[in-house]
């Protein structure tokens, strides 16, 4: 799946985007298998109070499913308008 | 209903004409504009930078839109959002409502800011003479979709 980085977690990961294969069943199981890659990563996701995800480009909960997700972004509170 | 996202500035004037033109049932509208403030706090902003999720921000603001003309009997809607680095004093973003009577322009207005804040995909990052910063999601912005969930008609 592809995976994609905005805003400070972009910056704190170095890259906007990446391919990832991964059989994690949830976002959280992803994440987890994320923050062990490297500490870029560990970092980035130090506080997930602070990190918002969305799959296929619709808002999800950490713990949800990735099921066939083809995309799957992480981006810190929305701040619009 | 028309969503635009880009990082050209706008006219509001001319955004008024084209949602009127040749419309004679219009009876109100309602403008919102989001401006780049030179300062936060006690920091100066020289220029704000916005990202968003392309693909995702389309789709988030045309829901908002959609749910706002579910709510309310709105005869055409505008949402205008830049990205992109933006000086400080420079247009962020524009809603108009257009309406047969001026509360529904009002608060559907009022509903999609509340919502865009918060739930479509952008985020600012503020520049100054003190370096860069984002910005944090503030709580009130989140409290200020309560009122559209608790009380509904």
């Amino acid at each position: 799946m592809q995976v994609l980085y905005f805003a400070w977690i972009r910056e704190r990961i170095g890259i906007p985007k990446e391919q990832v294969e991964t059989s994690a069943v949830t976002v959280a199981d992803l994440v987890d298998e994320l923050r062990g890659r490297e500490e870029r990563y560990a970092l980035a996701f130090s506080d997930m109070a602070s990190v918002r995800v969305a799959i296929d480009q619709e808002l999800v909960d950490l713990d949800a499913p990735l099921g066939d997700a083809r995309e799957v972004a992480f981006f810190p509170p929305m701040t619009g308008g | 209903m028309v969503v635009r996202v880009q990082t050209d500035d706008f006219d509001i004037g001319v955004e008024i004409s084209m949602m009127t033109a040749g419309r004679q049932d219009i009876g109100a509208i309602v403008t919102f504009s989001g401006l780049v403030r030179d300062m936060t706090g006690d920091q100066s902003v020289a220029v704000m930078e916005l990202e968003h999720y392309p693909g995702m921000t389309e789709k988030a603001l045309e829901k908002i839109e959609a749910d706002a003309n579910g709510r309310w009997p709105l005869q055409a809607t505008l949402i205008i959002h830049r990205v992109g680095p933006l000086n400080a004093g420079a247009n962020i973003v524009l809603v108009a409502t257009a309406s047969p009577h001026r509360q529904a322009a009002f608060e559907a207005a009022e509903f999609i800011m509340d919502f865009l804040k918060s739930r479509a995909p952008f985020w600012k990052k503020e520049s100054g003479v003190d370096g860069g910063n984002w910005v944090d999601a503030r709580d009130t912005d989140e409290e200020a979709l309560a009122r559209w969930t608790v009380s509904d008609d």
